[in-house]
């Protein structure tokens, strides 16, 4: 950390968006679909495929229904934010333009220790993996580092560089706080001060509490199946130039893919199901990255 | 002579791959020399955190002149043969040699200049490395385990050309990311370019890196009173992730060493690949870490150290809640919840599995000296603490979590330390559980998992044992061996099992440097008891050093040979030998020798005194060496044959009692 005042929440954020729009990134806006990761988001994973070139940022709300703790655990929460980065083709540099980007959120490579620990990236739901690190700033993973080498069981060529950092515990570390709640949202001695708790904890024990007890499981697996079958109909369907209709077909398996969330955070999914879910999500991921790449390779 | 240089420059290569790498480099480069006609007089290899580095002294400036000679048809082939065997070769017909009616081509080859052949060597090596994970990066098809980046390849000084997917090899390599000027530097030589790689802050010997983090580490202990908790492992795989690796010393809050020291270091080690760190004066965890951070910050690392200690303050603040949530229940209260948990779709849950393990283990109880109802409440909470969160969070602690539960809940301490030892040996360094409770549940647990596996027919085959059932044999085997025990493994487990059993412990005695032969010939007895077919094998070597015992094999291959040869003509005679009226002495002296030999190993064999048996055995030497040497088995009186054949199958059945000689070779 530098010497001068540490970035509020929103103050990282908006260093990140200057930092990666510098670098000639699309600063896009969340998804707003409910997505476990910002690995999801159309933007990553449909646009990692096919032969255009495509350089991205954003923030994506991140939903883990199972991880809520009703605001009480310092770090773990149920809904939180990732900051994602996709490069494609990635840049011979790019490890250099990632550490370039600690350096603007204010880490100093000479006073941290960085390292690029192995961690080989699987996300089964959506079938795909990369290789890569998890980047440690003194000791802490800061940073998923991923070469994407398949989505939805399609090869990605070009190889599209991924960068996820999580922002809650970069801000943290940053701010040197311990709980999530007490991080500064906002600019802490600006004119109306707010930190994350008064954002979100709120948010967190009431989503909780519907993550856990809430949600009617007949009523969630009822849904889950009616977002499945929407999707092979859209993608039977062509749009006014002949493509497959793969965005929308796409929100129906993240659709599907929370509702699957929701009732594993109900327990209501048994062990022997979970393979079988998980392998459905991944089908459908699958045809809409192949209808993607057969839309004249990633015609978007 | 001269030296190749060679850098492959990469982002950063997965700890756990380097030194392997290393090897593999060297061999391929070896390799691919020696198909070359190649002899380099030294050649050393270097892995580290983003460069596999490979120096090779004393290769000539080119390939020597060769002549290859290459046999073609026979004169007077037909036409198409010899067109055929003109162009493969680039001759003309009178260039061919004719030898002996057979054409042979002698084709000389001009020896190649030595750049020529690195550079396909390296090429060669770079698209056929194998690595156990590799990428491909940007637009490129090159596959590595990471991208590439440069390529330093410099022969006898000067660059050797060549370019791999858009690659240009150089002279030019980098240093350290972050320390010094992070600017290029050249290397010539293997010399500059280690000049090169210490200005810029990269140790490139691993055992350099190594010796570095531990004298480090154990000067920043000692200056503080305190010891260094040493690990190989975290060793060699810290050496891994740093280029200038420096450790640093962080402080932990003295309150969380009430949790169990191996939660501690578990957390230390595989979350933040941290040393702990003893006090002397109790042995016990002190209440700091070391971390190995690569760079030597300027601020002598105390931001390094405090923003680990954060990281750790959190890693043990988890633990802390899952301890104290875990106790909040007992292990009885977590059954329940193991019928959720599938340990195989074939083999059931984990409750099944529990309760399988309970039976087996009331069972085994007797046969080990411990008492069945212990046994069987040890295994039925032995599989509890896979359900509780700290063995959520560090699988390799199950077991020992339920160990403290157990004992934690007040169970007897014998049961709870039964629970904590039934993964008990995990590896060959590890010891076998010691209290008689402790070893019947884990021979239940290792024989649960090989019965139901093998009877789902999920057998190892090759190299492939997913579910480490060789590894459950051979802790099966070292428990009754270590312990004493006697245990009759054709009782509970089947045929297939038994077999495999024999194989896990013909490779545990032929690492302990027993023949192989030796115990194929006790083997073949069909024993299925551990201690007795090792006290055996045992005694066989020590028999067959002695020079009555190598005498007498030799009797015993030249008597079976000889029976086996009449056995081919028909059954053999039947019943014992008898002393025959006017029997030559040799003959005579055999049959008294079997009369006095024969109950001696069988009285030995009762005893199980393998040894006494062996010496029983010995007595026959003599008269067998005589008989051999003064009588003729094949008589032509076929009442004497028979009577002399009875005796030689007397000599193999009373030796066939103690082992199979027929399997023992010289």
């Amino acid at each position: 950390m530098s010497s001068e005042k540490p970035l509020s929440f929103q103050g990282l954020i908006l260093k990140l968006h200057d930092y990666w729009s510098r670098q000639g990134c699309v600063i896009l806006q969340p998804h707003d679909v409910e997505v476990g990761a910002g690995t999801l988001h159309p933007a990553t994973v449909l646009r990692a495929l096919g032969p255009k070139p495509w350089r991205a940022a954003y923030v994506q709300p991140s939903r883990r229904p199972a991880d809520g703790r009703y605001g009480e655990n310092p770090n773990r929460l149920q809904h939180y934010y990732q900051y994602q980065v996709i490069l494609k083709p990635n840049p011979d540099d790019l490890q250099d333009l990632y550490l370039g980007s600690l350096e603007a959120i204010g880490l100093d490579t000479r006073l941290h220790d960085i390292r690029f620990v192995e961690d080989d990236w699987e996300n089964p739901t959506v079938g795909a993996w990369g290789l890569g690190w998890e980047v440690w700033c003194d000791g802490m993973e800061v940073t998923q580092y991923t070469y994407f080498q398949k989505v939805g069981g399609v090869d990605v060529w070009p190889v599209a560089g991924e960068l996820t950092y999580g922002l809650e515990r970069l801000a943290m570390y940053l701010q040197g706080v311990d709980h999530f709640t007490d991080l500064a949202f906002n600019d802490p001695d600006g004119p109306a001060p707010m930190t994350y708790g008064e954002v979100f904890l709120e948010n967190e024990r009431q989503q909780s509490t519907a993550n856990f007890d809430g949600y009617d499981v007949a009523t969630l697996k009822r849904q889950f199946e009616d977002m499945e079958t929407q999707v092979p109909r859209l993608l039977a369907m062509k749009g006014p130039q002949g493509q497959a209709i793969v965005l929308p077909a796409y929100d129906h398996v993240l659709k599907a893919s929370h509702l699957f969330n929701l009732m594993d955070a109900r327990g209501a999914i048994a062990v022997a199901e979970r393979q079988s879910y998980i392998g459905r999500i991944r089908d459908l991921t699958k045809m809409c990255a192949e209808a993607w790449v057969a839309n004249e390779g990633g015609n978007a | 002579m001269p030296q190749l240089l060679l850098e492959l420059f990469s982002e950063e290569i997965p700890a756990r791959m380097q030194v392997q790498a290393a090897r593999d480099l060297e061999r391929m480069a070896r390799e691919r020399l020696a198909e070359q006609g190649f002899l380099p007089e030294a050649m050393t290899a270097f892995a580290g955190p983003r460069r596999l580095t490979l120096v090779i002294e004393g290769l000539p400036e080119a390939q020597a002149d060769r002549t290859e000679e290459r046999k073609g048809p026979r004169v007077g082939a037909p036409d198409k043969a010899m067109e055929g065997f003109l162009r493969s070769t680039g001759l003309t017909m009178d260039q061919l040699v004719d030898q002996d009616g057979v054409w042979f081509a002698k084709i000389e080859r001009k020896g190649r200049p030595t750049p020529e052949i690195i550079a396909e060597m390296v090429e060669a090596i770079v698209r056929s490395f194998p690595w156990p994970k590799s990428m491909t990066w940007g637009r490129g098809t090159l596959r590595w385990v990471r991208p590439l980046k440069r390529i330093v390849c410099v022969f006898d000084g000067v660059v050797v050309p060549f370019v791999i997917d858009g690659i240009a090899s150089g002279e030019t390599s980098e240093g350290h990311r972050f320390m010094g000027d992070a600017k290029p530097f050249r290397a010539r030589n293997f010399d500059e370019y280690q000049a090169g790689l210490s200005a810029h802050f990269v140790v490139l010997d691993a055992e350099e890196r190594k010796a570095a983090i531990l004298e480090g580490a154990r000067t920043l202990c000692f200056a503080r009173n305190l010891e260094l908790v040493e690990d190989e492992g975290l060793l060699a795989e810290v050496a891994g992730l740093a280029e200038w690796p420096t450790p640093v010393l962080g402080d932990m809050d003295p309150d969380f060493l009430d949790l169990p020291p191996e939660v501690i270091r578990t957390s230390m080690r595989t979350h933040q690949k941290y040393f702990a760190v003893r006090d002397p004066a109790t042995g016990g965890l002190a209440p700091h870490f070391i971390t190995v951070a690569n760079i030597q910050a300027a601020d002598g690392g105390a931001a390094i150290a405090a923003g680990n200690a954060k990281v750790l303050s959190a890693r043990l603040a988890d633990a802390r809640f899952f301890w104290d949530e875990d106790r909040k229940l007992t292990l009885e209260d977590r059954l329940e919840k193991l019928k959720g948990v599938t340990f195989h779709a074939k083999l059931g849950t984990m409750f099944e599995r529990a309760d399988r393990i309970t039976q087996l283990a009331r069972r085994l109880a007797p046969l080990v000296g411990a008492d069945p109802e212990a046994a069987a409440k040890a295994a039925r909470l032995a599989k509890a603490d896979l359900v509780t969160g700290m063995v959520g969070e560090f699988p390799e602690l199950q077991g020992l979590m339920g160990g403290y539960y157990a004992h934690a809940e007040g169970l007897d301490p014998e049961i709870a330390d039964a629970i904590r030892d039934h993964y008990k040996p995990q590896g060959p360094g590890d010891a076998v559980p010691g209290s008689p409770l402790g070893q019947v549940l884990a021979l239940a647990d290792k024989l649960d998992s090989l019965i139901g596996f093998f009877g789902i027919d999920e057998k190892p085959t090759g190299s492939k044992d997913p579910y480490a059932l060789r590894r459950a044999a051979l802790g099966v085997i070292r428990i009754v061996l270590e312990g004493g025990l006697r245990l009759p493994i054709r009782d509970i487990a089947g045929d297939e099992q038994v077999a495999f059993f024999a194989d896990r412990l013909k490779v545990l005695l032929r690492e302990q440097g027993r023949r192989h032969d030796l115990v194929d010939a006790v083997f073949a007895l069909g024993d299925d008891d551990l201690i007795r077919i090792v006290a055996r094998v045992e005694a066989l070597d020590g028999f067959l050093t002695t020079e009555d015992g190598a005498n007498l094999l030799a009797g015993y291959k030249r008597a079976t040979n000889i029976l086996r040869a009449e056995e081919k003509k028909g059954a053999l005679p039947d019943g014992p030998a008898a002393a025959m009226d006017g029997a030559p002495r040799a003959e005579l002296a055999l049959v008294q020798a079997l009369s006095g030999v024969e109950p001696a190993v069988a009285d030995a064999l009762a005893a199980e005194d393998f040894v006494a048996a062996m010496q029983a055995l010995a007595g026959l030497r003599g008269p067998v060496d005589a008989f051999f040497e003064q009588v003729l088995v094949n008589a032509e009186d076929p009442a004497e044959r028979d009577n002399r054949l009875r005796l030689l199958s007397q000599v193999r059945d009373a030796m066939g009692r103690v082992a199979d000689f027929s399997q023992v070779t010289g």
